[in-house]
């Protein structure tokens, strides 16, 4: 085949991809992608993970090692069919919070550390450098197999200057389609539209490719299956710990590598395609390796013994004389190595210049957010970054040569990315996973990996000394790359594998567990691990002291003209303000950080907008300190309000206490004077008549009537002196009762018989109710005779009823008895019912009989005592007091 | 004549002492045990001299006393007042008591105050 005519197919058909991806931005722009937004090419544009790797390098994978090469797709369908749920959420945190990159994940997700979207950053482009120049290699060997077939076995074009052509052609591609605009969202249609085309091509070929060798050179898939069976089975012996590595190594590969995570969760259209994905994509990966072991197979048996396995699918139909299937072939290889390159060069330039260029950029420069042309700053950087990385692709392939077999290349590549594996999970499923630790990780596990895997594959004596392998570094043997601490027994890839992602775990779980989050690592870490749980983002921004039009400025530098202006509007609108310039509350500020973080990624984003709403120089420290001065401050203030209620309280228990001492005192003051009345009276009259006496010369029935007077009155002060004392007694509680069982009726006759001293004069009728009398009750006998002797003494004193009685009224119920004295005299004014029990409370003097005015008080006193008490009874007719108490008295109230 | 004082006192055995050492000193004496009964005496039988008990029921001896002054009648009459708390001898002296004898008094004093108050010449005992 001519070589020209291979050129013209290639470019005819970079031409269609060409037409393809600019047709779809065209619709997209226009809002109309339509069937283009679907699951499936959501799902084409997945099989960016079947490289030209997979699609020439699988055959010479089973050539040489048989059916290990199914690993490499094991570890994907594993992922889609079995951790769906976590492919669902990184998607979800990636829509949540605009992640532009895997590094722009790490980065966001431990508190928008830059540091750490470096670190990720270098560790992508370090492990996809050599992928890419395996992706160059593949291209020019095909391009080599097509001219070595020539007849004229001239060679038109060098390899090396193959490989500069597709090297440039790409980067032009990626440049053209991967930077025309910059995305909020950081979504490339076309592109992705032009991968989902690849994947049928490359499917397509591999089909046509693998009909022909079973059906066209083989008889029939029985032939086929016999073929098998003969073929050498040494090598095809499973190796249990080598395949585990290496499905967890092609696993962590399908979330790590960057091209994968570009196309599942950064030009994810919809969360739902990943649910067609799950099962569709692991489909995809089986009908890609169905024909992998017919071709090699019957590629060992046909082709001449030394030819390069990797090319058999190529090589297999040149032989057979099948020019266009071999041209259909190329072109399914081309579109493996192309889409993987566009792809992978378009994520490694976002990681690039937003988190090496710009941050570069704005350090270099500190007034760039509000005065340079970031848009275009940032286009330059990412177009810069597609040519570097792509040099660099170039640049490895040149100093590997193409010795290297595909598929070892490819291993290195996946470990190498995979390390990012323990901060990414660790992030989105571990709060406690701090930036410190995911530092750790990830540099140890960089280090190991460049040391035991990387560094190795430029051979012995490369970058490596030949002494070190043998040796170790330093000399010391612990330290061999392919045998770390002595572990010999592993191969290279497992060995590397197995220290590297045990040393990066141990490192981001000791880092983890031992430091302390920031305060924005602890909100985004939050955010991210509970992004089901329909929180929001965190809230960022505090209601900064920033110009609108600053912010429009700078939003129109990175967004562009009209959508910064949109954006703007549409937010003023929903504050409910006319024009184009909203408030820079804290939402809008949000929408606006994640708006540019779509373009510059989160940290950038996060630390223009601190540029602008001055507060650049808030560290985490800062905000610490301010956090504890308001704790300080509110806890001072709530201490204060304490402090303040508390006085308050207490000057009202003082004021209350005041009126009641006040209150106490005058009751004092009255209760003293009255004391001091009562008994100045007696005195009085004693004093004068014992002076008369005293005088002599007086009729003796004269010194008979005063000698009686005295003696009356100094009956009266000793009764009044009594009488104090009892009440103070009764009212300190300090009387002691003698609790004995008594019958009421007794303790009645006795008080009637000494109340009869009372007025003797007096014939005074008595109306009992004998058998209701009959109650023993369990108190002190003597007191409440005395109650008695009292009540009985007050009717006899002050009924003024010509023909006096008193009816004694007793009741039992439900274990207290009351006794009711009720006279027939006209009673006690409704008024002065109460007033009759306090101290010195006598009503009317006219029948005094010497009391003191202390009777009821005593009474009252002494039923509290007895745990009763004594109340006027109104509504009979004459005066009426009723006695209540407990039929058992057991212990005294104190 | 003899001079003619009003006692007013409720307590029975004080009003006699008083009245047996006024008597036996040559004064006509006239008692009320109250207010009310003390007030209708007055304009009766118009006395030189009231004794004025201070704690009395009814009208208190304080309202009995402001009754007496408000009168142009018994304006300047002379009241002694007797009493048997401390507190009271200021707000009776206010009223316009002219003496005042405390509770338990010596049987010469309250008569050298009487006297003194009638303008008698004292005399020995």
């Amino acid at each position: 085949m001519p070589f020209n005519l291979l050129v013209l197919a290639c470019l005819l058909y970079v031409a269609f991809l060409f037409a393809v991806a600019f047709v779809v931005e065209g619709r997209a722009a226009r809002g109309r992608l339509g069937w283009l937004r679907s699951p499936l090419v959501y799902t084409l544009s997945l099989s960016i993970y079947c490289t030209a790797w997979t699609f020439y390098g699988a055959v010479g994978y089973a050539a040489r090692s048989g059916l290990e090469y199914l690993t490499i797709y094991f570890g994907p369908t594993l992922v889609f069919v079995g951790w769906w749920w976590l492919l669902r959420k990184l998607v979800r945190i990636g829509r949540q919070h605009h992640v532009t990159s895997i590094a722009d994940l790490i980065s966001s997700r431990y508190g928008k550390s830059n540091t750490l979207g470096v670190i990720v950053t270098v560790l992508a482009v370090v492990a996809a450098t050599p992928y890419i120049a395996l992706q160059l290699q593949s291209v020019v060997l095909s391009f080599g197999v097509f001219a070595s077939a020539a007849p004229d076995g001239s060679r038109p074009l060098e390899a090396g200057q193959i490989a500069v052509w597709v090297a440039v052609g790409l980067a032009l591609f990626t440049i053209l389609f991967g930077t025309r605009n910059l995305d909020a969202r950081e979504q490339h249609h076309g592109i992705v539209t032009a991968i989902a085309v690849e994947a049928v091509v490359k499917l397509v070929a591999l089909f046509a490719v693998g009909s022909f060798v079973v059906w066209g050179i083989a008889g029939g898939v029985a032939d086929v299956i016999a073929r098998i069976d003969a073929a050498d089975l040494s090598a095809w012996q499973v190796q249990p710990g080598r395949w585990t590595g290496l499905i967890f190594l092609s696993a962590a590969a399908v979330i790590t590598l960057p091209r994968m995570f570009q196309v599942m969760v950064v030009e994810n259209q919809d969360e739902g395609h990943l649910a067609r994905a799950s099962w569709a994509f692991p489909l995809y990966l089986m009908a890609m390796s169905l024909f992998i072991v017919p071709i090699a197979v019957v590629g060992l048996d046909r082709l001449p013994e030394g030819s390069n396995p990797d090319m058999f699918v190529l090589t297999l139909p040149l032989a057979e004389g099948q020019a266009a299937l071999a041209m259909l072939a190329f072109l399914g290889g081309f579109s493996s190595a192309t889409s993987m390159v566009i792809v992978e060069s378009i994520a490694l330039a976002t990681m690039i210049s937003n988190h090496v260029m710009i941050p570069l950029w704005l350090k270099l420069r500190p007034g760039a957010a509000a005065e340079d042309d970031l848009r275009s700053v940032v286009l330059m950087a990412r177009r810069l970054a597609i040519a570097i990385v792509l040099a660099l692709g170039y640049g490895y392939y040149q100093l590997s040569s193409g010795s290297a077999a595909l598929a070892s290349i490819g291993l290195i590549a996946f470990l190498g990315v995979a390390q990012v594996l323990p901060a990414m999970l660790g992030g989105i499923f571990w709060r406690g996973a701090t930036r410190t630790g995911a530092m750790l990780g990830l540099l140890t596990g960089l280090a190991v990996w460049a040391y035991t895997s990387f560094l190795p594959s430029f051979g012995p004596g490369a970058a490596l000394a030949e002494r070190v392998f043998t040796d170790g570094l330093f000399g010391m043997d612990w330290l061999r790359p392919h045998a770390l601490f002595g572990t010999e027994a592993m191969d290279p890839i497992t060995h590397a594998l197995f220290w590297s992602m045990a040393l990066n775990l141990l490192a981001f779980c000791l880092g983890s567990l031992f430091t302390f989050p920031g305060p924005v690592e602890r909100l985004q870490g939050a955010a991210f691990v509970n992004v089901f749980e329909g929180s929001v983002g965190p809230q960022r921004w505090a209601r900064g002291q920033v110009e609108p039009e600053a912010l429009l400025g700078m939003a129109q530098r990175i967004l562009g003209e009209e959508p910064a202006l949109s954006l703007f509007q549409s937010a003023a609108r929903a504050q409910g303000k006319e024009g184009f310039l909203p408030d820079p509350t804290p939402t809008f500020l949000d929408q606006l950080e994640a708006r540019l973080s779509g373009s510059v990624g989160a940290a950038t984003a996060h630390a223009m907008i601190s540029q602008l709403v001055g507060r650049a120089t808030v560290t985490v420290e800062d905000l610490m300190a301010v956090a504890s001065e308001s704790a300080q401050i509110l806890e001072y203030s709530a201490q204060l309000e304490a402090r303040e209620a508390e006085l308050t309280r207490t000057a009202g228990a003082l004021r209350e206490a005041n009126e009641k001492l006040t209150q106490l005192s005058l009751q004092k003051d009255a209760f003293l004077s009255q004391i001091s009345h009562e008994l100045r009276t007696p005195m009085t009259s004693i004093r004068a008549f014992s002076e008369i006496l005293t005088e002599g010369d007086l009729p003796p029935e004269m010194v008979a009537r005063y000698g009686g007077i005295i003696h009356d009155e100094a009956k009266r002060l000793t009764r009044l002196l009594d009488d104090l004392l009892d009440l103070s007694v009764l009212e300190n509680g300090a009387v002691q009762l003698n609790l004995g069982l008594a019958s009421l009726q007794g303790m009645l006759d006795t008080a009637l018989t000494a109340a009869r001293q009372t007025r003797p004069d007096r014939d005074f009728q008595v109306v009992r109710d004998l058998p209701a009398e009959a109650i023993y009750l369990r108190t002190d006998a003597d007191r409440l005779t005395q109650v008695f002797i009292n009540l009985i003494s007050n009717a006899r004193k002050y009924c003024d009823a010509t023909r006096p009685e008193l009816r004694i009224v007793v009741r039992q119920r439900s274990g207290r008895v009351t006794v009711d004295f009720i006279d027939n005299g006209k009673g006690i004014p409704k008024d002065s019912q109460t007033l009759i029990f306090e101290k010195f409370a006598r009503l009317t003097d006219a029948n005094r009989a010497g009391g003191a005015g202390l009777g009821l008080a005593i009474c009252r006193e002494i039923m509290t005592n007895l745990g009763g008490l004594v109340a006027y009874l109104p509504g009979q007719k004459g005066a009426a007091f009723r006695v209540t108490v407990p039929l058992r008295l057991e212990r005294v109230a104190a | 004549m003899a001079q003619h004082v009003l006692l007013i006192e409720d307590e029975p055995n004080i009003a006699e002492a008083i009245r047996f050492l006024l008597t036996r000193a040559g004064l006509r004496v006239s008692h009320a045990p109250e207010g009310l009964a003390a007030l209708a005496l007055l304009r009766q039988d118009p006395p030189d001299l009231v004794i004025l008990d201070h704690m009395l029921p009814g009208m208190s001896g304080l309202e009995i006393l402001t009754a007496l002054r408000a009168d142009p009648a018994s304006q300047n009459l002379p009241v002694m007042m007797l009493t048997a708390r401390g507190r009271d001898r200021e707000m009776a002296e206010q009223a316009g008591a002219d003496r005042f004898m405390t509770k338990p008094f010596s049987n010469a004093e309250i008569l050298a105050e009487v006297r003194a108050m009638l303008g008698q010449p004292r005399r020995a005992g």
